[in-house]
């Protein structure tokens, strides 16, 4: 029994002479890997795949001058051809039901299909976010459901539920700081961002009208403590640090930073992009946090859709609360859950929000989703999966650390996410270079060359949902590439050439921009 | 627990490997006091599927799904029949559960739909380019805002009175904190948008000007006017469209010279879904394409020379630039564009000018049969699928009144605007192709009891 897989299942491997990967086609699709055209190819304008009445009425009385003189030149398919469409091009994506997503940072786990089904029922997804109160009752318990969840699990005292994603998270958070401030009377316009940061921390800072100040990392990866207290003074807001951060360890520090910023008048922002690491292990709040964003597209496994949609409520401190943004809810009295917001916002005492961020409610799909998650693990559960993504990516790191290297290995052990770097690579080869030898041994790679703090940075995160099987089967396939760039093996450059695509030129799409399609686009 | 695949025997033998001699030594970063080692006091512990599902059901029992009833609103949220192709497709794990297309020869598939969502939105909204979507439209709303005040380097927005007052909150809000100036009033219930006064808003620090295409009472301005104006005075206009559909019928802003248009794409593919997940558009001129916010895919080849696609342009955005970037936009609503493109692929050019003729004629059928109960009249003289009734007595109430009998008769304007006494007596209706005439006869004659 190998220890690769204990069942000793080999792949099938064949005889590499007869694979006729040089085979010419004369479809250009090979075998189940299909080439497929733009819809705007292969439709037409009076192609349709839906049936509709006639349409009755005249226009022309209530419209007038505005009426359009001809219809979109949009080509459409009909029914089949749609499904073909969009079913072929979707072959051409990688994706977490196929196998492991490691990219760090970005926690990529099982989705549950539980959570599609439920947020499907028609009175979570046909329901008006305007409708009378009196008929969304189930709505608005379940949003105040999972507020207490986030509020119990964090240690914190409230929760804003309307932020879009993480980085509209980001933004709720600061503008909670930036209105305690105001309401102080104290004019503060600096924010301090550690240079492991997301890129989105920065961008948010400024986004929201903050200076943006940065502080060095230590030698081991952590804050530093001693410059950041430097930098602080009467005219800095606060600190928004990722915990655990981007390097893939805790801040062991962080109650001394956050009592160091509060002693000085600022506030503590908490990136809670890797709150997978720690939820139901330690709660935000014992660690003197004063706003914190919860991916729920991440810790709560909601589906990242090719790029969203996500959802970020965040969590705040006591001392942030009267500054949340509307809406939001509330349980009075008679014990039902009620929506805050214009309308009743002065009511309930809620008199200092410092606005609104977005139409509506938030995201209510992403929330019934997120629930459903949380319900189905329950506080246990929860816990084990902090524990299980810290014991995967902690084996990941000793299993491949003899190869690669591991900028802060030896300091001991990572928290979800294994951090390598390149830098024991021969001359000419690096973090691409891995990444894309992954894609041609059937994996996604890890997040390549963030945190920028570490040079040719590899940020493995397994999550909790891959089995020590599928482990096993990823760690064989990053060895066996490691130990092709450490060969000097040339041929690994021109990965990946089994994908449906080799290495696109990004340059040229940038420096000549087509973003939409045009009959001729020369 | 049926998420985690890892046994008992895997994790002791992984501890091995690790040389751990428990879970909690690989926690040792955390300063003892601060680790929990049982789970949280007064959580439920995990769940069945059955029982979560039962949970769950009982929650959404609670509310009265539109589908059940006599259903008329809108503004700003609206419903429209979703081809089960679209839900299908969506779910295909290829699509739901891949990330943000950074590794291009493995994301083809994403980042091919989102080249085509690119061209339909620019397309539909006559523009020359468009990106990969915003969170919804009201956030569009803004990030078009901060970007026409990059382009003209000025700090006031001139937004139109018929601008959905959460947009307006959204974009006030945050101006607050940048420091840029809102203009901006409530409107009047006047049957038509108002361009004179909006027109005569706009001055020489004017950065651009909001004007909603149809507006939130239902009416239509007049673009191509407002555009001239603004364009004189060094200025931008920004069409916000809430309700795509309508432009199958009335012409796109970007034709009428509107140099930024945005929306909310949640009418088609997307859903009503209690106000999110939502899918913001956004078009422009292609002469601002790096001021743009956003995710942008483009065209190139790979190294064996096939047509292929990436996302581009990153310089513009928060992980390269950081605290330099155009917006600090990372997840968008990819899974929404996605519905969105599928609906609009499945209807095509003409079978959306059919779609929107059906939701217009729905609303004249509507509007007809309304206006013949006591007391009501109807605001708008132009309107797409939605009309401004105004009614004897406060719209809250009556909307109050309608659900107890079971009818979801429209929007109370009270509720967007808390407070405003002059539009106290006003409701927004909406009708689309949902709309049955069994339904328009049961609104009828309830309003006409609870108005009696």
């Amino acid at each position: 029994m190998s220890a690769l897989n204990p069942s000793g299942w080999q792949p099938s491997m064949g005889d590499a002479q007869g694979s006729g990967s040089e085979l010419v086609t004369s479809s250009g699709d090979r075998g189940l890997m299909f080439e497929e055209p733009l819809s705007f190819e292969i439709g037409a304008l009076d192609k349709c795949g839906v049936d509709m009445d006639e349409p009755g009425g005249e226009p022309v009385a209530a419209l007038g001058a505005f009426l359009r003189k001809s219809a979109p030149d949009l080509p459409g398919l009909t029914e089949p051809e749609t499904v073909r469409h969009y079913s072929r091009l979707s072959r051409q994506n990688y994706g977490i039901d196929l196998g492991p997503f490691p990219l760090g940072s970005c926690t990529m786990k099982h989705n549950p299909r539980l959570n599609e089904k439920l947020a499907r029922l028609p009175g979570f997804a046909d329901v008006h976010p305007l409708q009378p109160p009196t008929t969304v009752r189930g709505a608005f318990e379940a949003m105040d459901e999972l507020s207490k969840w986030l509020i119990a699990l964090t240690g914190m005292a409230a929760v804003a539920m309307s932020p879009k994603a993480g980085a509209h998270g980001e933004l709720c958070g600061l503008l909670c700081i930036r209105a305690a401030h105001d309401h102080a009377g104290e004019a503060r316009d600096v924010i301090l961002v550690p240079e492991s940061a997301h890129g989105t921390n920065p961008a948010t800072a400024a986004f929201a009208g903050f200076k943006v100040e940065s502080i060095p990392a230590t030698a081991s990866g952590r804050v530093d403590l001693a410059a950041m207290k430097a930098k602080l003074g009467p005219h800095v807001a606060g600190v928004m640090i990722t915990n655990p951060n981007t390097c893939g360890l805790f801040e062991p520090e962080m109650k001394a930073i956050s009592d160091t910023v509060h002693a000085v008048g600022g506030y503590v922002y908490c990136d809670g992009a890797n709150f997978n690491a720690i939820v139901g292990k330690v709660r935000p709040g014992d660690l003197g946090i004063d706003a914190m964003h919860i991916n729920l597209h991440k810790t709560f496994s909601t589906p990242h859709g090719g790029g969203g949609p996500g959802s970020g409520p965040v969590v705040l401190s006591e001392a942030l609360c009267p500054f949340a943004p509307l809406p939001f809810t509330v349980r009075t009295g008679d014990g039902e859950a009620h929506l805050v917001e214009e309308s009743n916002a002065a009511a309930i005492g809620h008199t200092l929000a410092f606005g609104r961020m977005t139409a509506f409610h938030g995201q209510m799909g992403m929330f019934t989703r997120a629930l459903t998650y949380i319900l189905s693990h329950g506080a246990d559960g929860l816990q084990q999966v902090a524990e299980d993504a810290v014991l995967n990516a902690n084996y990941v790191l000793r299993s491949c650390d003899d190869l690669l290297a591991a900028p802060f290995g030896s300091a001991g052990p990572c928290m979800h996410e294994a951090l390598f770097s390149d830098s024991n690579l021969p001359e000419g080869f690096g973090t691409l270079d891995i990444a894309k030898g992954l894609i041609d041994e059937g994996f996604h790679p890890m997040t390549v060359y963030f945190p920028l703090v570490v040079k040719g940075a590899m940020l493995v995160e397994p999550t909790e949902t891959e089995s020590k099987a599928g482990l096993d089967r990823f760690i064989a396939s990053l060895r066996h590439v490691a130990r092709r760039a450490l060969n000097g093996d040339e041929t690994l450059h021109a990965a990946p050439v089994l994908a449906p695509r080799r290495r696109l030129d990004e340059t040229l799409a940038a420096r000549k921009p087509v973003l939409v399609w045009q009959r001729d686009p020369g | 627990m049926r998420y985690l695949p890892l046994t008992a025997a895997d994790r002791t033998q992984m501890l091995g490997v690790i040389g751990a001699g428990s879970v909690n030594e690989l926690f040792c970063d955390v300063p003892e006091a601060l680790l929990l080692d049982s789970p949280i006091d007064g959580l439920p512990l995990h769940a069945s599927e059955m029982a979560v599902e039962r949970h769950m059901r009982r929650l959404a029992a609670k509310n009265l799904a539109a589908g059940d009833a006599p259903f008329f609103l809108g503004a700003g949220a609206y419903r429209h029949h979703i081809p089960a192709t679209v839900d299908h497709l969506i779910q295909r794990g290829e699509f739901l559960t891949a990330y943000t297309p950074y590794q291009p020869e493995i994301a083809q598939g994403t980042l091919q739909v989102l080249f085509e969502f690119q061209t339909q939105v620019a397309r539909l909204f006559g523009t020359d380019i468009a990106n990969a979507s915003m969170y919804d439209g009201s956030t569009a709303c803004w990030e078009a805002i901060a970007m026409a005040t990059r382009i003209t380097r000025r700090g006031r927005a001139l937004l139109s009175s018929g601008l959905h007052p959460h947009y307006i909150a959204v974009a006030t809000t945050m101006a607050r904190f940048t420091g840029d100036a809102i203009a901006s009033n409530t409107p009047d219930l006047s049957s038509t948008a108002g361009d004179d006064e909006l027109i005569a808003g706009i001055d020489e620090n004017t950065a651009c000007v909001v004007v909603q295409y149809p507006d939130i009472l239902g009416r239509i301005p007049d673009i191509a006017a407002i555009a001239a104006a603004a364009s004189s005075k060094g200025a931008l206009l920004i069409a916000v469209v809430t309700e795509p559909v309508a432009l199958g019928l009335i012409e796109a802003p970007g034709n009428l010279g509107a140099d930024i248009v945005v929306g909310e794409g949640q009418s088609l593919g997307v859903g009503l879904q209690f106000g999110g997940p939502y899918l913001g558009l956004f078009g422009c001129r292609e002469k601002f394409v790096r001021q743009m916010p956003g995710r942008l895919c483009g065209q190139t080849v790979d190294a064996a020379g096939k047509r292929g696609f990436v996302l581009t342009l990153s310089t513009r955005e928060q992980h390269i630039r950081r605290e330099k970037a155009t917006s600090n936009i990372c997840t968008n609503s990819g899974l929404c564009a996605l519905a969105f493109s599928i609906h609009m692929t499945l209807l095509g050019g003409e079978g959306l000018a059919r779609l929107a003729r059906i939701n217009h004629a729905r609303a004249q059928a509507t509007m007809t049969r309304l206006a013949s109960v006591p007391g009501v009249t109807c605001l708008n003289q132009a309107y797409f699928n939605e009309v401004t009734l105004i009614l004897p007595r406060p719209g809250g109430e009556v909307i109050e009144e309608l659900a107890e009998r079971g009818v979801l008769g429209g929007v109370a304007l009270e509720r967007l605007y808390p407070g405003v006494d002059a539009l106290k007596n006003a409701i927004l209706v909406n009708a689309t192709e949902l709309t049955g005439d069994d339904d328009i006869e049961t609104l009828a004659s309830e309003l006409a009891q609870v108005l009696a």
